[in-house]
């Protein structure tokens, strides 16, 4: 349906290689979004539910009302930061699926340096900028040490940002239920809270916290410096072939620790905001596998930094609608999961059609179209 | 610490390994198959996931627990030979598809799994090997699962015929090299196929192992990212499959640390020795990712390494 | 601490007779809205343990009429809980909100209560406090009292005398269970262990079971433990041949061999209040807490794995416990040789809620 909609209103072959490249950027993901809900569907009429019913509530749930938008940004806002932590070393060809473990260590550091910080007084504008850059600069410490055992000890930076993960979870339990532990936090062990001066509210007018806008930032940040700038353009070549950009003289080594440690300090800021805007201190709660879901943000995003951005809000209104569906239709949890699943696939699949739609191609000879 | 207590641990690392080893050992098994071919297909948690419950429901809708692990298999099968289907379509990355199969396989088992939560499912049989040995804890340890020995056998098989056999060698060139493959009139996308298929159903496997006989029970935080784990162990046993064996031998017995090291009165640091089995992997790949022959060793088609 | 003390425990009055509180009319200003329950768990409903222990009461409250009752399962204990407390507040209308885990509470129900003055909050752990939101509160239950009977059972149940526990973490709600357990069976027979394992988290099968196996390798005969669902640690004693006592729901079914008995809450007792105070129009209590003494605890009937001495006792242990006869009497060493314990406590005494200790005869160390 929509081929027959776009062949009538787009002159064949006469557009240039941008535009289709945009449209097809729009009209791909739009389609396979349709293709995964029509899955769905019949997924849901064979169980005997109705599918009207419950993309009704995916609607309510994720964008029917103000409160559900706020909903879905708040969801969103960890995974534009862990979407980002997969996309930049994935630029330059790293598989890195770490990102949990970079977050936990993060916001723990940063409740862990907040502690001689509120003891001592400092204001809020001093102690939350080095909180964040302690969050940051542990978090691209732990991603960074990940880059450099590949680069440097040809170590699988898969493998070893996923053993990294476990242990910076061990470690943080260790400090948690050990030396940082609070002794109020009886049942639950925790640092000690930061308090309410040194919690971020929301943004203003909205109930959003503001890692949201840190991640839309960063975001914009990243993909200037990936798109725009030598650097960027130094790894992106790197990641498409390593031997032929160190034949060009490139510093490999540093622009694989560089983009390591840049995803790091986005998984580390999103602990950060865990830890200052919703837990107030450091605890189990931080391992809730935002990192993990990153992965698949970026994978969708096709590692595009301003592609997280409305990703990672797909995820955010998936989850804010998961919650409806189970109380209004008697569903699992694991309902949401499934179509999650679907869309995913679904949109993966989607991939093979850039570059070959055939109306939006130019016209050759012989052309099957 | 006394010798008694040094023998206990032992004896518990020895038992962990054969208990805890065999999810790993078949998942790792089914995606070194699949690597050999130059394919990766990271979403082998969730044919574990799924293949645990189907195996449960089969188990317990049929009576019959092995019945089950056929069909945990065939679970693993379908969403493998999926993966393999999807990730021949050009631009399609293997890995991404991995990760949302991982996704859909466990969001079915969980949306499927729910009735079979609660009810007792007939469970696989122990051999006891250990009856030779007055000692309990010998004879304990020595309670081991048919799958454990299925896994080495086919460990011993997959390594004689990627070696010796026409189609181990087709899957290796694949692998190697998709090129002289198609030179060679090899269909690259079928053998890829076929490999994803049968590494997801050994997945599938190891998910009923876990379900049916250790812990032994359906729930959804039965698996905890052991399929994870076990892929990322095929890098670390570089593609061999005696060494996928070995590899999931150390993390059973590892895993198996934590625990033991508390029954017999150390428990300072627990949250480190229960994370043993990944810091001790990652110290012996530190120690041994220099070697020349892990770079020689990847199959050269793979995403992962390249 | 004694102020606190003193106020905890005419909460605790005011929780036992809950139902005849009626102050200021709840329903008044609701009589014309229907009442729906918004009620919101950590994990499956069907997890064989706390979780579903809150599920199975949660459908008394569903039979009261006029109540609809809204459920969300699988909800992690971070802004996610925030999220979907307002969701069933903002798009369901919900005016009373269940919030089922420990972790609830801090910041998120507190926030939550602060920001949704009209709607009543209550939470499943005893850490409301006065300060706190009045539209928020707190209900539990004691499940110590149950393991001590358990203890009873189990430590004449036991041919070694050594009861093995698999814990999830050293925090005071698990430490209580265990050092009750040991006070159980020691009260039957001086000569009892209590072994210890924790795994470090709530719910991990496959260490749960490494655990189970470790402790029965190490001579324990009984095994119960404190994780958020038992089924594989009473499943994996029952494959081992040996006995099993329960915690947190009914695990009967799953060890027909060798089950004792298990420690209970009896939600359904608090949720009768709330359903009672909503359906007459009065106000929920902020604190409800209790044990035996006031029918929010059961132990699970006797399995085959319990010995009639065992039962015989047990009951005994139960009828005292209902008469508020004391668990911790002094003086009691922690396992490192500590007196933790002078006097004789009260069951309820609020001092023991920030346990940190092992009593002597448990092995096993909190750190």
């Amino acid at each position: 349906m929509t081929a027959v909609l776009a062949s009538s209103s787009i002159e064949r072959g006469g557009l240039s290689p941008r535009a289709i490249r945009m449209i097809e950027a729009v009209i791909i993901p739009l389609g396979a979004l349709v293709a995964s809900a029509a899955l769905f569907s019949v997924f849901l009429l064979f169980l005997g539910k109705s599918p009207v019913t419950f993309f009704n509530l995916i609607w309510t749930g994720g964008f029917g009302s103000a409160f559900s938008i706020q909903n879905t940004l708040q969801r969103a806002a960890p995974l534009i930061l862990t979407g980002l932590a997969f996309a930049i070393p994935a630029r330059i060809g790293l598989t890195l699926i770490g990102a949990e473990g970079a977050l936990v260590l993060g916001g723990f550091s940063a409740a862990a340096i907040a502690i001689p910080l509120v003891r001592g007084g400092w204001t809020p504008w001093i102690g939350l900028p080095i909180m964040a850059i302690a969050a940051m600069l542990v978090g691209a410490f732990w991603i960074g040490l990940a880059g450099w055992l590949r680069h440097y000890r040809g170590v699988n930076e898969t493998i070893s940002s996923l053993l990294l993960s476990y242990i910076a979870i061990a470690i943080m339990n260790f400090f948690v239920e050990g030396a940082l532990r609070d002794p109020a936090s009886a049942n639950k062990p925790s640092t000690m809270p930061i308090g309410d001066a040194y919690r971020i509210g929301p943004m203003p007018g909205t109930s959003v916290h503001w890692g949201l806008a840190a991640g839309v930032v960063l975001a914009v940040i990243l993909w200037l410096l990936m798109s725009r700038t030598t650097f960027g353009f130094a790894a992106r070549m790197t990641g498409g072939n390593v031997r032929a950009a160190q034949a060009q003289g490139l510093p490999v080594g540093f622009l694989v620790v560089a983009c390591c440690a840049i995803a790091g300090a986005c998984a580390g800021l999103a602990g950060f905001f865990e830890v200052a805007a919703i837990h107030g201190q450091a605890n189990a709660s931080l391992v809730a596998g935002y990192g993990f879901t990153g992965i698949l943000v970026a994978f969708l995003a096709r590692q595009n930094p301003l592609a997280v951005v409305p990703v990672a809000i797909l995820f955010g209104a998936l989850a804010a609608a998961g919650g409806l569906v189970q109380r209004r239709m008697a569903m699992p949890d694991a309902t949401v999961l499934v179509l999650q699943g679907m869309i995913f696939v679904v949109l993966l699949v989607s991939e093979t059609f850039y570059g070959r739609i055939p109306f939006l191609q130019p016209k050759r000879a012989g052309d099957r179209s | 610490m006394s010798q008694g207590d040094l023998f206990i641990v032992f004896i518990a690392l020895i038992g962990g390994a054969i208990r805890v080893s065999t999810p790993f050992m078949f998942v790792a098994l089914g995606e070194c198959l699949t690597e050999k071919s130059g394919r990766i297909n990271l979403g082998l948690e969730g044919n574990l996931v799924l293949g645990a419950m189907v195996a449960y429901a089969g188990s317990y809708t049929t009576g019959s627990p092995w019945l089950g692990v056929l069909m945990a298999g065939c679970s693993g099968l379908v969403l493998g030979a999926m993966h393999g289907y999807i990730c021949k379509l050009p631009k399609v990355n293997d890995i991404a598809v991995g990760i949302a199969f991982m996704s859909f396989g466990i969001g079915l088992a969980f949306f499927f799994g729910k009735p079979y939560i609660q009810p007792t499912a007939p469970r696989l049989e122990a051999i006891p090997l250990g009856g030779w040995s007055s000692d309990p804890l010998v004879a304990q340890a020595l309670q081991v699962n048919p799958l454990f020995f299925l896994g080495i056998a086919l460990a011993l098989f997959l390594r004689w015929a990627f070696a010796n056999t026409r189609w181990g060698l087709i899957l290796r060139m694949t692998g190697d090299s998709a090129a002289s493959a198609r030179a060679m009139g090899v269909s690259v996308d079928l053998v890829r196929l076929l490999a994803t298929a049968a590494g997801g159903f050994l997945a599938g496997v190891g998910g009923a192992f876990l379900s049916l006989f250790y812990p032994g029970s359906w729930n959804e935080g039965l698996s905890s990212g052991q399929g994870l784990m076990a892929v990322a162990l095929v890098i670390f046993a570089r593609w061999d499959p005696i060494r996928c064996v070995l590899a999931a031998l150390l993390f059973g017995a590892a895993g198996a640390l934590g625990p033991s090291l508390q029954s017999i009165g150390v428990s300072q640091g627990y949250y480190f020795f229960n994370a043993a089995p990944y810091i001790l992997t990652l110290f012996i790949m530190i120690a041994s990712a220099r070697s020349k022959s892990a770079a020689r060793e990847a199959p050269g088609e793979l995403s992962i390494v390249k | 601490m004694f102020t606190s003390s003193l106020t905890r425990r005419s909460l605790l009055k005011a929780g036992a007779a809950g139902a005849a509180l009626a102050a200021l009319p709840f329903g008044a200003a609701r009589a014309a809205n229907p009442i729906v329950i918004g009620a919101v768990y950590v994990g499956p409903r069907d997890d064989f343990g706390w979780n579903q222990a809150h599920a199975t009461a949660m459908d008394i409250l569903k039979q009261v009429p006029g109540v609809t009752v809204i459920e969300e399962e699988k909800v992690a204990e971070t802004d996610a809980v925030t999220q979907s407390m307002e969701s069933m507040i903002n798009l369901d209308q919900a005016n009373l909100i269940l919030a089922t885990s420990f972790g609830y509470y801090t910041p998120f129900v507190v926030e939550a209560a602060k920001k949704y003055p009209n709607v009543q909050f209550r939470h499943a752990a005893p850490l409301w406090k006065e300060g706190d939101p009045k539209n928020a509160g707190s209900y539990f239950g004691y499940l110590n009292q149950a393991h001590f009977v358990n203890g009873v059972a189990a430590g004449l149940s036991s041919k070694a005398g050594k009861i093995g526990f698999v814990a999830a973490k050293p925090i005071p709600s698990v430490l209580s269970n265990v050092n009750s357990v040991l006070l159980g069976a020691r009260s039957v027979n001086p000569n009892a262990t209590v072994q210890v394992i924790f795994t470090g988290e709530w719910s991990l099968p496959v260490r749960e079971a490494e655990a189970s196996n470790a402790l029965i390798d190490a001579g324990c005969d009984v095994i119960t433990c404190h994780v958020d669902g038992p089924k594989v640690v009473i499943e994996t004693a029952e494959a081992r041949g040996v006995k099993s006592c329960g915690h947190n729901a009914s695990q009967a079914p799953l060890a027909p061999k060798g089950f004792i008995t298990g420690a209970e809450y009896k939600w359904e007792t608090i949720y009768k209040i709330y359903a009672d105070a909503l359906a007459t129009g009065s106000e929920l209590p902020n604190f409800i807490a209790g044990g035996y003494h006031n029918d929010m605890l059961r132990n699970t009937p006797y399995g085959a794995g319990a010995t009639p001495e065992a039962i015989q006792a047990a009951d005994a242990a139960i009828a005292g416990l209902k008469a508020k006869k004391p668990i911790y009497v002094g003086p009691l060493k922690d396992n490192t040789g500590k007196i933790v314990i002078e006097g004789t406590m009260d069951n309820y005494d609020p001092v023991l809620d920030g346990m940190g200790y092992l009593l002597e005869g448990v092995q096993g160390s909190t750190t």
